[in-house]
């Protein structure tokens, strides 16, 4: 079980004076048996792992990413900065040579905020990995990123961001959508016209145990990725799967966990979801902590850990092999499945309702992308929440091609806030690392 | 009149204060390392010769005793019975052949997650007795939160040992691999420390002293010697603490500050936060061993004024070997000693040793022997200095875990330098310069160890968690753990905790007038099962922090 030791770092900040609302799951307590637990086993005076404190993201981290309605302030807290803060602090020590790999276990979490941002659903308000991400393919230039969540919610937020990006591959596993929040999520959202195949979605059966997860890891995304080559791997790291969380109903376990982290080897791991904070929690993060670290995770169990209560049914392997399989078939095929595509026109539409369960706000929106193989192609979003602001964004790609760099830089001269239905209008450059507003 | 000693290594120190601390005698004699009382009554005799003993108010020890005791491995073999359930691998334990395993543990919760099985006990306790082990130490993962299964399993096997050490006494803090180094040091020295004690105080007593005797722990703090004893391992790097206690009672700083002892083999870096010492967050290491026990957090580093100078592919390397004493003074290599004195920053030794090391040095670095001296000198002053700016960065970027302190947490900036030691008058400006701060000197800094063991206040610290949801109660250094009501407040927990360190701090020897309650530690938080608040959590941690006792107290009735 032990395998070559690797210095891991960690990012330890459970902000023990900030919650959403004091019975919410998102609240002070979530950490903090989690700290005991790593404080008790004594891992921080392990030679291989270190502690790191977490720097503060700053606006333009954020407005490299989203497009804050109206801005970063006013859709954000300090705990999101430091979240995100803490997110960038782990990739910096990996990326500087300081450590080998980094656990971000820092909240509030993340993967359910969109580009878009009007306030907060699922308990994010800002997404930290994809701020993460942003910061430093900025800093580094390291262009293939994957990620991979292991969150039991669909990591709609981070698909929303990726959508159209062909270099980063977002790959969610998650609980059944027809069985559990957002409701998204299924095989068939498998990325926009410029980048179809580089989002995938594993839905899993509800009760789906250890044999089920580590089944999807070593036969569906241990390959693809392998096939994708990705400079960086980053896992999502939810802990809603655990038998014992509250809100999902999957069968996971602590042992689950650490074999999967060991066997993805990613190199930063942000803590999502997870909300079992008394019987699970404390036990998922001393085993990825350990198998991160390379060390013996094969004594880490919880309590009440019984594999025979929590096993899968065959129904469910025999479930998830053929899913794998399908998943599988569309990854390779996925180059086909962009051609047939791709019709007339010079633009792509997608126009969809969102809500914003935690704030109580629902957005309707226009997305329209360039269709373009030279770059992720030009996005211009028309955005309205319920409270009746109404926003328009120009993004352009990260590495944009002349043509779409040209078309949006027009679109947002030629847009203004007098003659038109707009509170505000945005233009996010990201290849040029430019925010602006009007 | 208070009788301030420290029993160094190779020193031991005495000085005699008046009612207004100041100085009126002192002594310094060499230390037999066979013997410790034996310094300790030659020291004493030399201050305290043609005094009035009835005038005397106290008597405070600094010794190397329990640091040597460990460093020498001078201890008594020990068996441990460890409950530590599932978690970190066994392996991963440093723990010896006498250490057994057994089943049971509590979880962070403090609830049993799993009996212990009494015949495996009992097995273990006769295997360790047959083979002559008499001292016994028994640790609980998480028997800070619920020490019920340590005290079972030594309910158990008590009548089989002379002296058991319970991990949850030795500290309220959390670290399982730490609690099981603290309590196997806490029961390997507790022999020959209270052998020590009790010849001590047989001593005092035949020279007709009544006053209390007190001995400093690793905290700066004192403790009433007796008290002491339950607790030995606390007075482990006593002579380190009583150094820096030394530096706080002669200067008497309330700034931010750095503190250096440099010595001829290491530099001692200190620093203190609005005048009060740093801690160690966690506990003090000692012989490569991490501890819970409280201590000032010191940083060593090997540079001192005999540290051997020398090229290596290149690069001037100073230390961290000494090899000897300063070439001035017969030693075999060029020191840092010896560029200073080449600069004429000192007058002690032989000025043309001196000047032939360095023109040694010199000669590889293609230079006069007077440029390589200041070469030398500067470049001890920087390593120094670098090191003072790297655990300082180190404390003002611990990772905190609210956002409160994240924004506004304590940032210390070093207003003033403290140098001791040989070398410090030489290189204590140039050091000053490099930190963008004054360096003094504290006057009768030959004594200074023995002063701050005069001086330092007595220390406690408890540990308070209450759990409403179980409607439990515990302070596990005071051994307590009670019933209370679901409706326990954060109100009443912080009212407890006072009485009880008050109380702890009482027996431990302070006087009233230097009880400096600090609450160290406040958090509540709300339990929710399901979505409705079960309990509340409270985490209390109180202590009486590390400093001097009043003024003018003396003599008083």
């Amino acid at each position: 079980m032990k395998g070559k030791e690797r210095k891991t770092g960690l990012v330890f900040f459970p902000a023990f004076d900030w919650a959403i609302s004091s019975t919410h799951p998102e609240r002070e307590e979530r950490l903090l048996y989690t700290q005991d637990q790593v404080f008790e086993e004594g891992l921080l005076d392990l030679e291989n792992i270190v502690e790191f404190k977490p720097g503060l993201a700053t606006k333009a981290d954020v407005d490299r990413v989203h497009i804050c309605v109206p801005d970063v302030s006013h859709v954000t807290t300090e705990s999101h900065m430091i979240s995100a803060g803490g997110a960038i602090t782990a990739a910096e020590k990996v990326l500087e040579g300081e450590v080998d790999n980094a656990f971000a276990l820092v909240r509030p979490p993340g993967h359910h905020a969109m580009r878009v941002v009007h306030g907060a659903r699922g308990f994010c308000n800002i997404n930290i990995e994809a701020v993460m991400i942003e910061h430093i393919r900025r800093k580094y230039g390291h262009r293939r990123i994957a990620i991979v969540d292991t969150d039991c919610h669909h990591g709609d937020g981070t698909q929303d961001i990726f959508w159209h990006d062909p270099d980063t591959l977002f790959i969610s596993l998650h609980q059944d959508g027809r069985t559990l929040y957002p409701g998204s999520g299924f095989p068939e959202e498998f990325g926009g016209p410029n980048a179809l195949g580089t989002t995938l979605n594993i839905p899993l059966p509800p009760r789906t145990s250890e044999e089920g997860f580590l089944y999807v890891l070593d036969n569906l995304i241990l390959p693809i990725l392998d096939d994708f080559k990705p400079d960086l791997v980053i896992n999502s790291a939810g802990q809603d799967n655990h038998y014992t969380d509250p809100i999902t109903d999957m069968q996971f376990t602590a042992q689950g966990y650490a074999r999967l982290n060991d066997r993805l080897s990613p190199h930063i791991a942000v803590l999502e979801g997870g909300y079992s904070v008394e019987t699970a929690l404390p036990y998922i993060n001393v085993g990825i902590i350990l198998a991160m670290a390379g060390l013996d995770y094969s004594h880490v169990r919880e309590p009440d850990y019984d594999p025979e209560r929590i096993r899968q049914s065959a129904d469910i392997t025999r479930y998830i092999e053929k899913l794998s399989e399908g998943i599988y078939g569309l990854w390779k095929r996925r180059d086909e499945e962009k051609s047939k595509l791709r019709r007339d026109g010079e633009f792509a539409r997608r126009s969809r309702g969102i809500f914003y369960d935690t704030d109580h706000i629902s957005e309707e929106q226009t997305e329209l992308v360039r269709i373009c193989d030279d770059c992720g192609g030009l996005i211009t979003i028309d955005s309205r929440a319920d409270h009746s602001t109404r926003i328009f964004a120009v993004v352009i790609p990260g590495r944009s091609c002349p043509a779409c760099r040209k078309k949006g830089e027009e679109i947002y001269e030629t847009r203004s806030r007098k003659d038109g239905p707009y509170d505000h209008i945005y233009l996010q450059d990201r290849d040029r690392d430019i925010y602006m507003t009007k | 009149m208070i009788l301030g000693i420290d029993v160094g290594g190779t020193h031991t120190d005495a000085v005699l204060l008046d009612s207004r601390f100041d100085v009126v005698e002192w002594a310094k004699v060499l230390t037999n390392p066979d013997n410790l009382i034996d310094s300790f009554r030659e020291a004493a005799s030399r201050v305290l010769n043609g005094k009035n003993l009835t005038k005397l108010e106290r008597i405070v020890l600094s010794t190397t005793m329990s640091t040597n005791a460990i460093v020498q491995n001078k201890v008594d073999r020990v068996g441990m019975i460890l409950a530590g359930g599932p978690g970190l691998a066994p392996e991963a334990l440093h723990v010896d052949g006498d250490t057994h395993f057994v089943s049971g543990y509590m979880s962070h919760r403090g609830i049993e997650a799993a009996a212990v099985d009494e015949s495996e006990v009992l097995e273990a306790a006769g295997r360790l007795k047959a083979s002559g082990i008499r001292h016994g130490g028994i640790v609980g993962k998480f028997s800070t939160r619920n020490p019920g299964l340590e005290l079972k399993i030594g309910n158990l096997i008590e009548k089989d040992f002379d002296h058991l050490s319970f991990g949850h006494r030795m500290s309220g803090n959390l670290n399982y691999p730490r609690r099981i180094a603290t309590t196997y040091l806490n029961a390997a020295i507790w022999s020959v420390y209270n052998r020590f004690v009790d010849n001590l105080l047989r001593f005092v007593g035949e020279l007709g002293v009544t006053a209390p005797v007190y001995i400093l722990k690793a905290d700066g703090g004192t403790s009433e010697i007796r008290q002491s004893a339950k607790y030995p391992v606390g007075t482990i790097l006593s002579g380190p603490a009583a150094s820096i206690m030394g530096i706080l009672s002669l200067t008497g700083g309330k700034e931010d500050a750095v503190a250096l002892d440099i010595g001829g083999t290491t530099t001692d870096i200190a620093l203190f936060a609005d005048g009060v010492p740093l801690l160690e967050p966690f506990g003090v290491t000692i012989a490569g061993r991490r501890t819970l026990v409280r201590g000032l957090k010191t940083r060593s580093i090997g540079v001192g004024g005999d540290s051997r100078v020398r090229w290596e592919k290149g690069e001037l390397r100073i230390g961290p070997e000494r090899e000897g004493p300063a070439r001035a003074f017969g030693g075999p290599f060029p020191t840092p000693t010896d560029a200073m004195i080449v600069l004429g920053l000192t007058a002690m030794g032989n000025r043309e040793k001196a000047l032939e090391a360095m023109a040694e040095l010199a000669e590889e670095g293609k230079t006069s022997p007077g440029e390589m001296a200041r070469i030398v000198y500067e470049k001890a002053c920087e390593i120094i200095s670098g090191a003072v700016r790297e655990l300082l960065e180190e404390v003002n970027n611990k990772p905190v875990y609210t956002i409160h302190e994240i924004l506004e947490g304590k940032i210390i900036t070093p207003k003033v330098l403290f140098t001791v030691g040989g070398p410090a008058e030489a290189m204590a400006p140039r050091i000053g310069e490099h930190l963008g701060c004054p360096s003094r000197l504290p006057e009768h800094a030959m004594v200074a160890n023995a002063v701050g063991a005069a001086l330092a206040r007595t220390t406690a610290e408890i540990t308070l968690l209450a759990d409403t949801e179980k409607k439990t109660l515990t302070i596990v250094e005071e051994g307590l753990q009670q019933d209370i009501p679901g409706r326990f407040s954060r109100d009443d927990a912080l009212f407890i905790c006072r009485e009880r360190l008050l109380e702890r701090a009482l027996k431990m020897g302070a006087r009233e007038a230097d009880l400096v309650m600090e609450i160290i530690e406040d958090q509540v938080f709300n339990m929710v099962r399901g979505f409705y608040t079960t309990g509340k959590n409270i985490r209390i941690k109180a202590q009486i922090k590390p400093g001097l006792i009043a003024r003018g107290q003396e003599g008083a009735p």
